[in-house]
């Protein structure tokens, strides 16, 4: 079966190319503190609103150079934060340069930055109001934006995978019981559920705390759906004859359940997992943009974001919507991966699309 | 007819419980109670608070509590807002409105587009154009709406085409009826174009797999062999046939016409029940959060009886199968 998902998954140039981008936001987002140049809170408070800076290769007069350079900006006016580019001065980039401490992988003690310069300052997407570099901002935040969906999605998962196993397993009161409470939860409005959970918790929480709640509270609604697609799919496989030699044997209906049965509904799973990341990370950045996420230093893509909630800002600074534009991109990813791999492993869906 | 939809009725009572019992526990679980803030105002007696807590019972056991929740939440009486100082009812009907505008004429825009075009791209498979509306539909489904409202406002700024914000202009009293219409609808025209790409971009993905499905149906073919019109075909046969789906989304939409617009609502700041239940919850005003909740909830309840009643009505085959069902 493997070999078939791949095959597919390689024929559809899509997909194929989405995998390549997945792989390389979660490889950047691993190795942010280095690849990043400076760390995600240090302000320069000279700057605020920077301009992203251009990389140049030719200066002003035509002349080429084989070190790329950018140009000083001037803050000519600090109430509206126009910049002036002074071409006179240059600051050439250089690679593996030495910059702030940090820990790579979280382990290695290093100052060493993939790029940087020297004096002056570089700002591949500009700076937010504090003069903090959003690019690098954004290579952390990837970290919450791009882990929230998997954690969220294996939670939520396995909640709704062993509920719906053990609701069309057993059938009857059990079932029941399992499959109105699924109903209930499904006939909230998922936003304002994630609201109304999130206002039972102080609205000041640190940033790690808040991380799991986020996770928590999209699981808790998550679940529901996928429990009742599982429940109807356990409904047929438990007729089957492998069910029955595992009884045979003694095998415990739990063990029953997760080793024979659940097996089984891999395939929808891995589709269904594919296609319900985005939701998670639209989740997380919903609540970060609202303020009620993760919190101010840390950067998640949705707070980042949050600065474009003031009309004046997006109207006169519009770099600090790059946050949603990599949204955008992952989400992109995800769907376009889940659609192949439902053509690859789920034949019946196949034959229109 | 009628004992289907009595079936269906008494079908919603364990979820409705089920419901205001989650909703119930969820102010439970929020830190302090309901009459902890009001305690602090000084401008609300003792003697009000003493008739407060026994209207909500909140000197009796946590059950009984509920089931005076219960009985209020049903006549739609939610309680006291901590932060309007007014019950919460009233403060959902004056912006239930504004939500409905928005979502209605969202939903309008969406499904007027959404149909043809789904339509064209199924007769025709693999040109151009199908492929263009599905790139459209693949590209709109990924871009989060928030994040399509912040570009459309930042377009809204550079241009001054649309307005940047609000459901009417300051000098709204002042306008002719005519005018009136016409500045909501100016006003409406940015949040109501988001929300509709957004939706648009998936309900045409569907609107072209049923009807590729429902083209290569047998009928489709006699009807072909009869000689018949190709517009009859695609019209009378082939979406007729295709509509069941459709009608459970219509459900879905009715469902969400309250929830579905909150984020964009709080972008471009639309003052609809999005904008509230964000406020309620900075402020922690708990009431005023499971009110939106509950009465979120109950039209989601509504869609799915309305779509189920729909179906139960257009298709003979989903009629005999439940409405029969139950007269046996």
């Amino acid at each position: 079966m493997r070999e078939s998902v791949f095959y597919y998954i390689k024929k559809n140039k899509l997909a194929y190319l989405s995998l390549y981008i997945l792989f390389v936001l979660y490889f950047l987002a691993i190795f942010a503190d280095f690849i990043s140049p400076y760390p995600y809170d240090l302000q320069h408070r000279d700057s605020p609103y920077h301009p992203p800076t251009q990389i140049h290769f030719f200066d002003e007069k035509g002349n080429f150079h084989l070190r790329p350079f950018v140009y000083k900006y001037e803050l000519v006016d600090p109430i509206f934060k126009e910049y002036k580019i002074n071409t006179d001065i240059k600051y050439p980039i250089y690679f593996f340069t030495e910059g702030e401490k940090h820990y790579l992988l979280g382990l290695i003690p290093t100052n060493i930055h993939l790029f940087g310069v020297k004096e002056g300052k570089i700002f591949l997407l500009g700076a937010d109001n504090l003069g903090r570099d959003i690019f690098s901002r954004l290579l952390y935040g990837a970290r919450v934006s791009l882990s929230i969906g998997i954690v969220g999605v294996l939670l939520s998962f396995s909640i709704g995978a062993l509920i719906g196993g053990i609701s069309g397993y057993f059938g009857g009161k059990v079932d029941n019981i399992l499959m109105r409470l699924s109903e209930v939860i499904m006939s909230f409005p998922g936003f304002y559920l994630m609201l109304a959970l999130r206002a039972i918790f102080p609205i000041t929480l640190s940033s790690v705390q808040v991380y799991f709640l986020i996770v928590v509270i999209l699981s808790f609604i998550g679940w529901a759906g996928l429990a009742r697609v599982i429940r109807g799919m356990v409904l047929s496989i438990r007729e089957q004859e492998f069910v029955l030699a595992a009884k045979s044997y003694g095998a415990s209906s739990l063990r029953i359940i997760t080793r024979h049965i659940l097996p089984n509904t891999f395939s929808y799973l891995l589709i269904a997992a594919t296609l319900s990341i985005p939701g998670y990370i639209l989740g997380e950045s919903a609540l970060s943009l609202l303020g009620l996420g993760i919190q101010e230093p840390y950067a998640s893509w949705g707070n980042m974001l949050s600065a474009a909630r003031s009309i004046s800002a997006i109207a006169s600074y519009p770099w600090i919507l790059s946050p949603g534009i990599a949204i955008f991109i992952i989400i992109l990813a995800f769907n376009l991966l889940g659609d192949a791999l439902r053509d690859a492993l789920d034949p019946k869906l196949r034959k229109n699309l | 007819m009628f004992l289907y939809i009595l079936k269906r009725l008494i079908q919603m009572v364990p979820l409705v419980i089920g419901i205001t019992f989650l909703s119930f526990i969820i102010i439970q679980m929020a830190p302090g109670d309901y009459l902890d803030k009001l305690k602090m105002n000084p401008q609300i007696s003792q003697e009000t608070l003493e008739r407060l807590k026994q209207t909500y019972g909140l000197d009796q056991p946590i059950l009984v509590q509920y089931f005076k929740w219960l009985i209020n939440a049903l006549k739609f009486d939610l309680g006291y807002s901590f932060s309007y100082h007014v019950p919460v009812i009233e403060i959902i009907k004056e912006r239930v409105g504004n939500t409905l505008f928005l979502s209605i004429t969202s939903a309008v825009l969406a499904w007027g587009l959404a149909v043809p075009l789904g339509i064209i791209a199924a007769v025709k498979p693999n040109t151009i154009i199908d492929k263009f509306i599905q790139l459209f539909s693949f590209t709109f489904m990924s871009i989060p709406n928030f994040f399509l409202a912040f570009l459309m406002l930042f377009v809204a700024v550079k241009t001054g085409i649309f307005p940047t914000g609000g459901a009417t202009s300051p000098d709204y009293e002042q306008l002719s009826l005519l005018g009136k219409i016409a500045d909501r609808l100016w006003h409406v025209s940015l949040p109501a174009f988001v929300l509709a790409v957004g939706s648009l971009a998936g309900l045409v993905r569907l609107v072209r797999s049923t009807m590729l499905e429902s083209l290569q149906a047998e009928y489709v073919l006699f009807a072909r062999a009869k000689g018949l019109k190709e517009k009859d075909i695609i019209l009378r046969h082939a979406l007729k046939n295709a509509l069941n789906p459709f009608i459970t989304l219509l459900g879905f939409e009715i469902a969400s016409l309250l929830s579905g617009a909150a984020l964009v609502e709080i972008i471009v700041n639309w003052p609809g029940m999005g904008m509230l239940m964000l406020d309620a919850v900075l402020s922690q005003d708990l009431y005023l959060v499971m009110g939106g909740l509950y009465i979120g909830a109950i039209m989601l309840i509504i869609g799915n009886l309305i779509a189920d009643i729909l179906l139960a009505k257009i298709d003979p085959r989903v009629r005999q199968r439940e409405v029969e069902g139950v007269l046996k």
